[in-house]
This record gives structure tokens, C-alpha cells and sequence, in this order.
């Protein structure tokens, strides 16, 4: 369960942009998950609500905002939608899929007060 | 992990040493806590909930959440360049025989190439010290509760594992075929074990550590006869799921197949030290 990991550097980051910034509360956090990023959104939530208990996010909503995965088939020499990394090209059927989004993990924006 | 900030830090440890016994939070009164995580864990803090009756904003972030490992991750990838360390990332589930191949690998190389173990488990130093015994260099990470390595545990343990210039660096990863995937240690590559016993769908079951790796070894190819177990059809998951992946049969208990891992350390090792001898090259050109 390296959510648990994700989500303490994420409470990392926040306090890191807390000093430079000067907010002491955050009421909201939105992460954006690739589709094809190693992370489960529920297992995500539960480690930071925990993870953020006592600290300056604690409470905070988490907002998790889901980006669509794609993929270079390079039979096509075109991008295709890719729901998960083994999936089949959507022109041809084939495998020579090369992940080209859907794998970020970033922070995005912080609510603070 | 930390019952009262709910950080995992405090339970990493190198060679029985707390790697990061303390760290910060910002409380909620903006006050800066740094607490100390030592054995008991107990301890208490305060931090204030007054409301603050302030107006909210937004503030862009835009971070990658593994900024910092990726940190860590780049400053080993550039001390292994630098000494012409050829470090490999074995992953693989546990009980796939990566320690069995670690013994039967040095035993091959001792004497002639440099070489330095870490090994990461949850709990216990058994796998150091087998690989101690054989005289070679280890270091015995414990994760604690944590179920992979990251790329600052590598750095603290290469502190004290002090390796060689040109040596080889072998990290075991916890056995686990998930987390893993995600965190660069800084390595030249990740090296997949997959053991014959574990059945030809672990790729397709687990596809991101199979993507991730540059290699695939199909461990414990002794016990083929006792197995039914489609050598055809595993390859082709792997395959289907990183077309690149290069492939070998072994058996790190009999020795089978080792010739072919051995042949692709050294030639793995020797693009690592002409890429540090081109480098070292360019320096020494003179401005014109």
C-alpha cells in the first residue's frame, strides 16, 4: 500500500507551500491521478485522512481529478485511449502500446485559509 | 506508522539504525512542530483548532507528488555515473529465489568485480547476513510497515555500504509485485524475478512492475518437469505488456542458465563504465 507513502509526501508538499505561502489551514486538496499511474483513488483517501489527521490539512476534502490514459500505437502511428496499461490498441487490436499520458501524480491546487 | 500525525517516517531503519528518527509539521496555528520518533513511540503534541475566521484562496501547487523521491532518485543515478556503478533494482514477489540469486551471482563474480548488496525487507537482517557470509558487502534495510524502497533509504544506505569505484550494485527490493514499480532508487534498471511456481499470468496480474523492469528472469526453471507451466505463454504476457522486455530462463539453486545473466551484467557494466569514460573524456576537452 504505497498510498500511504504518496499521501505523506503529498502532506509534505503542503507544508513545504505553507511556509513559502503563509496559509496555516487547507480546506481542500485536488491531486491529479493518471488513469494509468500506480494508485488506487480509495486507497488514496483513506491514507490521507490519515495521514493529514492533526496537521494544518486536517479535514481537508480531497478532490482527486481522474486524467484519461493514452497511448502510441506504433502499428497505427497514432494516439489511442488506453484504460489501463494492458490494453489493446482501439484501431488495430494489437499490443504495441506505449503509455504517453495518464501516469502523472501532482498536486494540483490547494483551498487555503 | 505515527499514531498521532499519521506519518510513516520513524520506522525505516539501516542496518538496525532509525534512518529519520524526526521530522516537522506545520500546525494548524502555523506554529512549526519537529518531533522525534524513538522507540516507544509514544509521545503527544500540541496543535490549535481555533477557528480562524479568514477567507479562503487557492494556491497553484502543480507538483509531482514524487518530486522528492525523484530528487533522491536523480542524485544516485548520478554517483552511480560518476563511479561507473552499474545498481539494479531486483523486484519481484516474495519467494521468488532473488536472494538465492544473489549468492549464486556473487559466487560468480567474487574476486573479480566489486560488488555491494542492499537488501530491503519489513523486518529482519536474515537476507544481509546471508549475503555477509559470503564475504560480500550488504546493508539490511527494514522498511517497518513500509512495503517498498525509496530512493532516500538507498542513500542513506550507501553512506555506509561505501562501494568501490566500477563496482556492481544490487538492490533487493521488498518482495512485492506492486509498489515497487513506482519509486526510482535511482537505478540503471529494474530486473523482474518471476518464479515458474508462480504461474504464466503474474504480467498480465501485475502489468506495471513487468513495464517497469528491462528484464525479465524466469526463476526456478528446475522444477519444469514437476509443473505445468506454459514457458510460451508467460513470455507472451510479458510481452503484451512491455514488447522490449528481454527474457532469460534460469535456476538460481542449480545453476542452469546462469552463463546468459552473468554475460548481461557485464555487458550492462561495461556501457555503464565507457558512458563514465566518454564523460570523463569530454571534461578533460580543452575550450577552444
Amino acid at each position: 500500500m504505497h498510498e500511504m507513502s504518496l499521501a505523506e509526501n503529498v502532506l509534505q508538499i503542503i507544508e513545504d507551500a505553507a511556509r513559502a505561502d503563509g496559509f496555516h489551514r487547507v480546506r481542500k486538496v485536488i491531486l491529479e491521478i493518471g488513469q494509468l499511474a500506480v494508485v488506487e483513488p480509495d486507497a488514496m483517501r483513506f491514507c490521507f485522512d490519515a495521514v493529514v489527521r492533526d496537521s494544518l490539512a486536517d479535514r481537508a476534502i480531497l478532490e482527486i481529478v481522474e486524467i484519461p490514459g493514452s497511448g502510441w500505437c506504433m502499428n497505427c502511428a497514432a494516439t489511442v485511449p488506453m484504460s489501463d496499461i494492458i490494453t489493446a490498441c482501439s484501431l488495430c487490436g494489437g499490443y504495441s502500446l506505449q503509455a504517453t499520458g495518464g501516469k502523472e501524480m501532482k498536486l494540483r491546487a490547494l483551498e487555503v485559509e | 506508522m505515527c499514531t498521532t500525525c499519521g506519518c510513516g517516517r520513524g520506522e525505516v531503519t539501516i542496518d538496525g539504525q532509525d534512518a529519520d528518527a524526526s521530522h516537522e509539521h506545520v500546525g494548524a496555528d502555523g506554529m512549526v512542530y519537529r518531533h522525534v520518533h524513538q522507540h516507544p513511540r509514544k509521545h503527544s503534541h500540541e496543535h490549535s483548532h481555533a477557528p480562524e475566521g479568514t477567507q479562503a484562496r487557492w494556491v497553484q501547487i502543480g507538483r509531482d507528488i514524487l518530486a522528492k523521491n525523484n530528487m533522491f532518485a536523480a542524485a544516485n543515478r548520478e554517483s552511480f555515473e560518476q563511479h561507473a556503478v552499474l545498481a539494479l533494482n531486483l523486484v519481484s514477489s516474495p519467494g521468488s529465489g532473488k536472494t538465492t540469486l544473489l549468492l549464486r551471482t556473487i559466487a560468480a563474480l567474487q574476486g573479480k568485480t566489486p560488488l555491494g548488496v542492499i537488501e530491503g525487507d519489513q523486518q529482519t537482517s536474515l537476507d544481509a547476513e546471508r549475503i555477509r557470509a559470503t564475504g560480500a558487502a550488504a546493508i539490511q534495510i527494514n522498511t517497518g510497515k513500509g512495503c517498498h524502497l525509496d530512493a532516500q533509504n538507498v542513500q542513506q544506505a550507501l553512506a555506509v555500504l561505501a562501494l568501490p569505484q566500477d563496482a556492481l550494485l544490487f538492490i533487493e527490493n521488498v518482495g512485492n509485485l506492486v509498489c515497487p514499480a513506482e519509486f526510482d532508487l535511482g537505478e540503471a534498471c529494474k530486473v523482474v524475478i518471476l518464479s515458474v511456481t508462480e504461474g504464466e499470468d503474474k504480467p498480465l496480474k501485475y502489468p506495471d512492475m513487468f513495464l517497469a523492469s528491462r528484464l525479465m528472469l524466469l526463476n526456478k526453471c528446475d522444477l519444469l518437469p514437476h509443473l505445468d507451466f506454459d514457458m510460451q505463454r508467460v513470455i507472451e504476457n510479458a510481452h503484451r505488456v512491455n514488447p522490449a522486455i528481454e527474457v532469460m530462463q534460469i535456476s538460481a539453486s542449480s545453476g542452469a542458465g546462469m552463463g546468459p545473466w552473468l554475460s548481461w551484467l557485464a555487458r550492462e557494466h561495461a556501457a555503464v563504465r565507457a558512458r563514465r569514460a566518454e564523460n570523463c573524456n569530454a571534461f578533460k576537452q580543452p575550450f577552444l
